[in-house]
């Protein structure tokens, strides 16, 4: 078994990386040149890790599934970045983000790394800025910020509402640079489908090639995972199509341990499903709730009617009444979670009746359209476009979407997994952002992670841990490959006439995650969750129709390799939700919450992290990493 | 009030890999919803095939938002279909009429081979990128991000060009396959702004010699390009590399 270590530096937390930095092993630059560095994914965090790591010497191989590193998911983020900047001396610091960080997360991260994010924030910028990112700026020239999210500081970068984009663009010339360079080379339409371990570290990879069908294999001296999020759990989600959890699956699988799997963030402003064909859910920008004032009718038979028919004596603004202090911009769980109870109700509207409004009619009356256009127009026409309703005349229709998973394969302090030589960064490892994350700090931890640790604690391990060459003709390729294939081959080989297709069994995991390990959890739900995975597992290996061959590109075969790790991961998602019996950021279970019904956090039980293992017979054990809170206090949150 | 299903019937380009002929496949979707987006159809299209046993359509998407650049084929003639400014996965079929035939094609360009059906090959875009798109600086402590100012007016004429999604669409609908608009787009960007004029001349010569390379045609002012274009990158970015090219010829800066 192995030990959670997670190597914090000793001494103040605002020393902790400076003393961790100046004691590591460094790789002397010609030695650099020797090894051999796997990154897998080429988002935010992939992608500035591999330009990095490619710039400081080292050989790296980057790999992606899409057809260009420029496409990975990272490209959607839309609102903004933090960085502790403080440019408009509104009394910001790296405390304050660290401590707002800490407490978005509801007190379930760990004070070192939180703090280390904080830290880092602001070379970020500086970074990005070095590169020609367009961020907005205001007239004299500086760079502009917003607040973004609830926060009291203005501490938010963007580029329009375009932020993943552009900053995806940087990390993604400066890989291509490094690909010029010839110290990364670059391999699209591969989907990493296992990890090679040998004496214990991880040494190489099995991928798949998506073009030809071909399995290939590639070893190296360290593997950095950058796979993103595994939100596509619940089939609907903001996530890109081809996010999935299969890397960090399959290192988890290997011996990886997988942290906190039930906190999941639910975003409450997404455009709703309008029918059972759809695909995913689209994100509306968090700040349409600035202005947009969220309401359902009263009475539920109004539920059906036009929403200007319904009187304002009517209508029911339930986060004004329920939340008078924060109203409509109390925290995303918290929003999420009430338009699920008015929907349940049967208050919801539209179509599904899963819906709430968003109107803008009394802000269009009090600053005029004109000020409204200006300043979410693109949004507006992004949801006319969808939706083929005005915005400006009929209020929006919104409901919640799964949007980002905080969990994920666990790492220490030098962002290490269970698996000595597996590094995990961005939205695929746990660390930050406790059993919440703050808006616009993603993009922010996944360069982070890439640009500024991944490169320093992978050569630290480089200097002291390296065990000798080993090449792909090792028997341990040749075990793990033949291991891929037979996964293929069996999938490929149980469905006949009757059988469901892949998307078929996919809606109906999705639709049991979002009742049953959504916004709101019960034990016996969680109990009949868990049933219902494991049926749908055994389906799905009874026999599932997946069309063509391996030989070839066969996008459904990709998509029922992801939904056969989901299948699982489901399950620990439901054991994880079951076994947190308190309510914590984006965890909420029905049995513990207050008298008021908000979050009933559990401090002396529950402040640790939950790092799974995976055994033989595939059951999990679970390890504890304490919290322990040296320097903020742990307090409730409350918006009332 | 408009229809709520429609009936449409699909030809569509089925082409086993870059070496087969390739040929029109027809198809009938039924009941088809207007609020479903162009790809939701295709989807409900395949899985119909799957369920008979049959081959699905081969196409490539990725956000579905229209930001990621992966989706794009040729609808009707139109690369990305008939809505301005919009992604094919963004496309909704309520912009289709009941009964209507609908005709889809793979991005045809030469540097642009057909990988199946609708999946073209895209390579040559990062190679262009690859040859010069970036600044030459490396990760670590740069100077202060205040420290240079860049005017609003400047910054957003920047981020207009950054903007583009590298889909292809410019290069599906220009008759000389020229990939101009792309790669003006990134010189414009870079050659605009304070941290990429250091290596302006050197970064133009690479990305417009490597763009040749790559068999991309020379653009003659067409402007199919900036029409077909989802994020309405102007064609004045054409217009800009043309003269960076030639300051680039005398200078070295
Ligand atoms: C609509 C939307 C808006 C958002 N807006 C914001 C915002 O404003 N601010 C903010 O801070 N955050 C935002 N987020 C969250 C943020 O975008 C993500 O958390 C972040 O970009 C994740 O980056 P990443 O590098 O970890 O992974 P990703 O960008 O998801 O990249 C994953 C990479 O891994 C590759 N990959 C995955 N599996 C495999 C495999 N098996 N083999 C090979 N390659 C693989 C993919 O190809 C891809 O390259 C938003 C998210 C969404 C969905
Ligand atoms: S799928 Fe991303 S732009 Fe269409």
């Amino acid at each position: 078994m192995t030990t959670l270590d997670a190597r914090e530096p000793e001494g103040p937390l605002q020393e902790k990386w400076d003393r961790r930095r100046e004691k590591m092993s460094l790789v002397a630059p010609n030695n650099k040149k020797k090894h051999e560095i796997i990154v897998v994914g080429t988002g935010l965090a992939g992608g500035s890790a591999a330009a990095t790591l490619g710039e400081l010497g080292y050989n790296v191989k980057a790999f992606c599934i899409q057809d260009s590193p420029r496409r990975a998911h990272s490209i959607a983020a839309q609102g903004g970045i933090n960085a502790t900047k403080n440019y408009p001396n509104d009394g910001d610091s790296v405390w304050r983000l660290f401590y707002d960080t800490i407490k978005g997360g509801d007190f379930r991260s760990r004070e070192s790394n939180t703090y280390r994010l904080a830290q880092l924030s602001n070379n970020i910028i500086d970074q990005a800025v070095a590169q020609g990112v367009p961020f907005a700026r205001e007239y004299g020239g500086e760079l502009a910020n917003r607040s973004f999210g609830g926060a009291q500081v203005s501490r938010t970068f963007y580029a329009r509402g375009q932020t993943g984009q552009q900053l995806l663009l940087g990390a993604y010339q400066a890989l291509l640079r490094q690909v010029d360079a010839g110290k990364v080379q670059m391999f699209p339409r591969r989907e990493m489908l296992d990890l090679v371990v040998i004496d214990g570290q991880a040494r190489g990879i099995i991928v798949r090639n998506l073009v030809t069908g071909e399995m290939e294999r590639y070893s190296a001296d360290a593997v950095v995972l950058c796979t993103g999020g595994y939100g596509r759990a619940y089939f609907l989600s903001t996530n890109a199509f081809n996010s999935n959890a299969t890397a960090a699956w399959r290192c988890h699988k290997r011996g990886a341990y997988f942290a906190n799997p039930c906190y999941v963030q639910i975003h409450p402003t997404c455009i709703p499903q309008s029918g059972d064909y759809q695909s995913k859910l689209t994100l509306m920008s968090e700040s349409l709730r600035n202005d947009g004032r969220v309401w359902v009718p009263k009475k539920k038979e109004d539920a059906g009617k036009p929403p200007h028919q319904i009187p304002d004596e009517d209508r029911d603004y339930y986060l004004e009444r329920k939340y008078p202090a924060f109203g409509n911009l109390v925290p995303r769980d918290v929003a999420s979670r009430n338009a699920k109870y008015v929907c349940d109700e049967g208050r919801g509207v539209g179509a599904t009746g899963r819906a709430v409004y968003l109107d803008f009619r009394d802000a269009i009356q009090e600053q005029g359209r004109d000020l409204i256009e200006d300043k979410y127009g693109n949004l507006f026409h992004m949801y006319h476009k969808i939706t083929d309703e005005d915005p400006y005349e009929v209020p929006m229709r919104i409901y919640p979407a799964v949007h980002y998973t905080m969990g994920g394969l666990w790492v220490d302090y030098e962002l290490m997994s269970t698996i000595p030589g597996l590094f995990v960064a961005g939205e695929a490892n746990f660390s930050d952002h406790g059993a919440n994350r703050l808006g616009a700090s993603a993009l922010m931890q996944g360069l982070a992670d890439g640009y500024f640790v991944i490169p320093f604690t992978v050569g630290n391990f480089i200097a002291n841990d390296f065990q000798g060459k080993v090449d792909t003709s090792h028997e341990a390729f040749d075990k793990t490959e033949a291991d891929v294939k037979a996964h293929i081959k069996k999938m490929m080989s149980g469905g006949d006439e009757d059988s469901r297709t892949v998307i078929e069994i996919y809606r109906d995991l999705g639709k049991v995650m979002y009742d049953k390990v959504g916004m709101s959890r019960t034990k016996e739900g969680l109990e009949a969750a868990r049933e219902k995975i494991v049926e749908l597992r055994q389906e799905f290996w009874n026999g599932v129709k997946i069309p063509g061959t391996p030989d070839g590109y066969n996008k459904m075969l990709e998509l029922a390799g992801r939904l056969a790790d989901f299948l699982e991961l489901a399950e620990l998602m439901a054991i994880d939700a079951s076994e947190r019996e308190e309510s914590c950021g984006g965890h909420f279970r029905e049995e513990y919450q207050t008298d008021e019904g908000e979050a009933l956090r559990k401090d002396e039980e529950f402040s640790y992290v939950a790092a799974w293992e995976y055994g033989e017979a595939g059951d999990w054990t679970v390890h504890k990493e304490e919290l322990e809170f040296e320097n903020v206090k742990l307090s409730t949150r409350s918006y009332k | 009030m408009a229809k709520e299903t429609i009936t449409v019937h699909l030809k569509v380009w089925r082409q086993n890999g870059p070496n087969d002929q390739g040929r029109f496949e027809t198809y009938k979707a039924e009941d088809v919803n207007v609020h479903m987006s162009f790809l939701e159809m295709l989807d409900v299209v395949n899985e119909d095939l799957v369920r008979a046993g049959d081959d699905p359509i081969a196409f490539d998407s990725d956000c579905r938002e229209g930001i990621c650049g992966t989706c794009g084929f040729v609808i009707n003639g139109q690369a990305h279909g008939p809505e301005p400014s919009t992604t094919v996965c963004q496309l909704h079929m309520r912009s289709f009429k009941d009964g209507e035939t609908i005709t889809i094609e793979p991005w045809r360009a030469r540097p642009f081979p057909v990988i199946k059906d609708l999946v073209v090959d895209r390579d040559a875009f990062d190679r262009i990128i690859s040859a010069g798109g970036y600044v030459s600086v490396g990760t670590g402590p740069h100077q202060d991000a205040n420290a240079a100012k860049v005017g609003k007016p400047l910054a957003d004429r920047a981020f207009d060009a950054a903007a583009c999604i590298g889909c292809g669409a410019c290069v599906a609908a220009c008759p000389n396959a020229a990939a101009s608009l792309f790669t003006g787009a990134k010189i414009t960007h870079l050659s605009l702004l304070p941290q990429g004029k250091p290596e302006r001349s050197r970064r133009t010569r690479r990305m417009v010699h490597q763009m040749e390379k790559e068999g991309f045609g020379n653009c003659s002012n067409i402007g199919e390009c900036e029409a077909v274009c989802p994020k309405d990158i102007s064609i004045d970015n054409i217009a800009k590399m043309k003269r960076e090219y030639l300051r680039a010829i005398f200078t070295d800066s």
